[in-house]
């Protein structure tokens, strides 16, 4: 079982932090205007067309988990913004993922470095409305401490709000985010329309991960020939990766796209013979069985194992069985669903059911070919996402641990009969940024 | 003529597949989702508007002719992240956080 508490923060050994302060600065502090300006922070926009080319060349793909190229969302919204009167970039810093903490990090700690990405972003699409969309109190009050220090000049006419939300799981999906800032609750809607067509006050809107917008003043700064100087070249630039479980306090990394699995495994303290898999990408992006050592920390990389980096979050698993941990996940998207869709709140139950009972050693043949259908015919049939993280945690558990879903069905997991896992929130890292 | 099909609306009565199943399927439990890209060529408009005119909840929603914006030109309907045993997975990852 995990429970953090500390983090620690580091920056990839031998390359200079991009997103996580410079100098490897472990602080508690939140990073001055002063001091932000200083290492060159907020450097007018002469050319947003030009920095938007760059963008482009950089290949930035968006870390909100969906890997989406930064510059097709740019374009597209200032395109459908030119048609439509007006559009609008939302910043989203609402970090549902129990086991992810970067975003929260990042405002807490270096607003300034968000709100330069920001009002570069808005720039680009030539917004008429920018909004910072948090639930972090701490980080709100990070955001709104920075805007008040900003010279307006910086911010070129730029009004920026910010708003905050009750966190919960489902609250971070982007149509949720402009659900909320058009006056609903935080709850996703269904598609189309999606937001780069009709989003916040029905203008086409760009919802951009906090961590996104905090590589664009690097990417302003120095260009994307040199912004590629780290990663590869389809997972260009470096990722801030929260890595929890194994026994280890957590930690915040910020990495390089492309490095081996087990090179993170050396730095985090974690010997290779004692992983048994990993929980990818928050909940959202299943199990990966000891296949993931010969992985290397990039989109196609973890892709080809049918996974994925996602928001970056990565739980290690060693003591820990796979199984309780997918039937922890799985309960937990059973509570947390937006209980909207039927399919969803429907399917997460059932295979909530399937692999709680498979962990409790209850499990027959039957149920698991049940739920191996669902996590075949259930995926896609939510307005949202949540429905798909859960058919993505069923299928990875049986398709990457045969043999221990096999042994469950004979009850003859000693640890799951001992009642060894059963966290609410595997992996959470909520309790090391208390709010 | 072009349709959605708001799932968060529907109430798993299943009217929609009864008249129009090539464009509605259900779940295990009577939800349902639309099949294809809710374009319907000439010849299903009556079954689909009677899908649409009989589900209780209103669930299915003519588009109109025109759109606020066109989508992008980039692939965004092709998910850059997992695919995890999805022969037919039409959903992109909607989480952008």
């Amino acid at each position: 079982m995990t429970t953090t508490t500390a983090l620690t923060i580091a920056a990839w050994p031998g390359i200079e932090p991009r997103l996580l302060l410079p100098g490897g600065e472990d602080s508690e502090d939140t990073e001055e205007y002063s001091s932000y300006r200083g290492q060159g922070g907020y450097q007018p926009l002469d050319d947003a067309d030009r920095l938007l080319g760059e963008v482009d060349l950089s290949g930035l793909l968006g870390r909100g988990g969906a890997a989406f190229p930064m510059a097709v969302k740019l374009r597209t919204v200032r395109d459908n913004g030119r048609r439509c009167g007006g559009a609008v970039v939302v910043a989203n810093g609402e970090e549902g993922e129990p086991a992810s903490v970067k975003d929260r990090w990042l405002l807490r700690h270096r607003p300034h470095l968000v709100l330069d990405g920001l009002r570069l972003a808005a720039k680009m699409v030539e917004a008429t409305r920018v909004d910072v969309y948090v639930s972090d109190q701490r980080a709100a009050e990070a955001v709104e401490t920075a805007l008040a220090e900003v010279d307006a000049a910086v911010l070129d006419g730029l009004a920026i709000s910010v708003s905050t939300v009750q966190p919960s799981y489902v609250a971070g999906e982007e149509t949720a985010a402009v659900r909320v800032l058009n006056g609903g609750p935080a709850k996703p809607t269904d598609k189309p329309p999606r937001p780069f067509e009709e989003g916040v006050a029905g203008l086409p809107t760009m919802v951009s991960n906090v961590e996104t917008l905090a590589n664009l003043p690097f990417l302003h700064r120095h260009g994307a020939r040199v912004f590629r100087g780290h990663g590869i070249s389809t997972s260009p630039g470096t990722f801030l990766a929260t890595i929890t479980g194994a026994g280890r306090p957590a930690a915040l990394y910020e990495i390089p796209h492309g490095v081996g699995f087990t090179e993170l495994l050396t730095l985090h303290g974690v010997p290779a013979d004692q992983v048994r898999g990993v929980l990818m990408g928050g909940y959202f992006a299943g199990l990966v069985n000891r296949d993931i050592l010969d992985a290397t920390l990039d989109h196609e990389s973890l892709r080809r194992l049918n996974s994925g980096l996602g928001c970056g979050a990565i739980a290690i698993l060693t003591d820990d069985c796979p199984v309780a941990v997918a039937a922890s996940v799985m309960a937990y998207y059973d509570r947390e669903n937006a209980g909207q869709c039927g399919s969803c709140f429907n399917g997460t139950a059932a295979m909530s059911a399937v692999t709680e009972a498979l962990r409790d050693g209850l499990a027959t043949d039957e149920d698991l070919a049940r739920l191996e259908r669902w996590s075949v015919v259930l995926r896609g049939r939510g307005a949202c996402a949540t429905l798909d993280g859960a058919t993505n945690v069923a299928a990875s558990l049986l398709i990457q641990f045969p043999q221990v879903v096999a042994r469950h069905l004979e009850n003859g997991c000693k640890a799951c009969r001992s009642g060894a896992f059963g966290a609410l929130r595997p992996y959470e890292v909520e309790g090391v940024m208390p709010a | 003529m072009r349709i959605k099909l708001d799932r968060t609306l529907c109430d798993g009565f299943g009217v929609c597949a009864k008249h129009a199943p090539g464009y509605f399927s259900l779940d295990d439990w009577g939800y349902a989702s639309l099949e294809g890209n809710g374009e319907i060529p000439a010849e299903d408009h009556h079954a689909v508007t009677r899908a649409l005119l009989d589900c209780p909840v209103h669930a299915i929603i003519e588009m109109g002719g025109h759109r606020a914006a066109p989508p992008p030109a980039g692939n965004v309907k092709e998910a850059p992240e997992p695919h995890v045993k999805s022969d037919d997975n039409e959903a992109i990852w909607g989480f952008v956080r």
